[in-house]
């Protein structure tokens, strides 16, 4: 059904760093967008089946983006993304933490750091997520959190989700 | 109870004990020296880690050393490729997401 974009994902253990490439069929402005508006970005962040909701969204140079990643069961799991550096249409950094719902990060999780470049082609959009952790036990624990039972049973649910929003 | 890979590496002590005995087998006492914790406590984790089939016990004389089951350890990778599939299902919605809004465009 769908075409095949561009996908790459690397895990470095000795830096600790992930590194995820992904093409994306539209242009950067809409893909930008996507990512950086907290509306767009509550219908897509959370993998399924978890839903994401946003909290409080300040896209600029040290400001925030407070969110809620919660599971069919009502279980929420609060995140903040601190936004460093913000280059309009080609790139963003900033830090990724577990918190709890007044913003108080959560110091038993290490921070990630992202970096996200856009590169517009004339086709696609590629944007190279470099995620950058002390130690990948965070990657660990986040798995084990409960991530790992998401996916099995949610694709069918997200389908028709998506066919009707598209109505 | 059957135990996994998940439940050897859910505790911060687990994984310290992991990555000593990766470099080399060692015994319970001098794991319990790298802790601040007892040596009993130390027993409790690799009794655990043992069944979860992360270590595996083997007596030398007097003391049984530790070793670190690798292929066991291999599993982790299998996480990395769970996180690889968060990462394919959030594309597999933003995709979606973006061809519903270029259609609003239009």
């Amino acid at each position: 059904m769908k075409t095949a974009l561009l996908f790459n994902f690397s895990v470095n253990r000795e830096n600790n760093t992930i590194h995820v490439t992904r093409a994306f069929d539209a242009d950067a402005e809409l893909v930008w967008k996507a990512w950086t508006t907290a509306e767009l970005l509550d219908q897509w962040w959370a993998p399924q089946p978890y839903r994401n909701q946003t909290k409080s969204m300040d896209f600029r140079e040290g400001g925030v983006w407070h969110y809620s990643m919660i599971s069919p069961e009502n279980e929420t799991h609060w995140c903040r993304f601190d936004y460093e550096k913000i280059v309009p249409h080609e790139s963003y950094s900033g830090l990724d933490a577990f918190c709890d719902e007044a913003g108080n990060i959560n110091t038993g999780f290490s921070r990630m750091h992202w970096e996200n470049v856009f590169s517009q082609s004339a086709e696609h959009t590629t944007v190279t997520i470099t995620i950058t952790m002390d130690t990948l036990e965070t990657l660990e624990k986040i798995i084990a959190m409960g991530f790992k039972e998401g996916f099995t049973m949610g694709l069918n649910q997200l389908d028709e989700l998506l066919s009707n929003l598209k109505k | 109870m059957r135990r996994d890979i998940f439940q050897a590496i859910a505790d911060p002590t687990r994984r310290a004990i992991i990555t000593l005995i990766a470099v080399q087998a060692m015994t319970p006492n001098t794991l319990a020296e790298h802790f601040d914790i007892t040596r009993q406590a130390v027993s409790k984790h690799l009794r655990i880690l043992q069944e979860c089939d992360v270590v595996r016990a083997e007596q030398q004389g007097r003391e049984i050393y530790y070793h670190l089951e690798i292929e066991k350890m291999k599993e982790i990778d299998k996480w990395l490729e769970q996180f690889r599939k968060i990462w394919e299902t959030r594309f597999s919605q933003l995709d979606d997401l973006l061809s519903t809004l270029k259609k609003q465009k239009k």
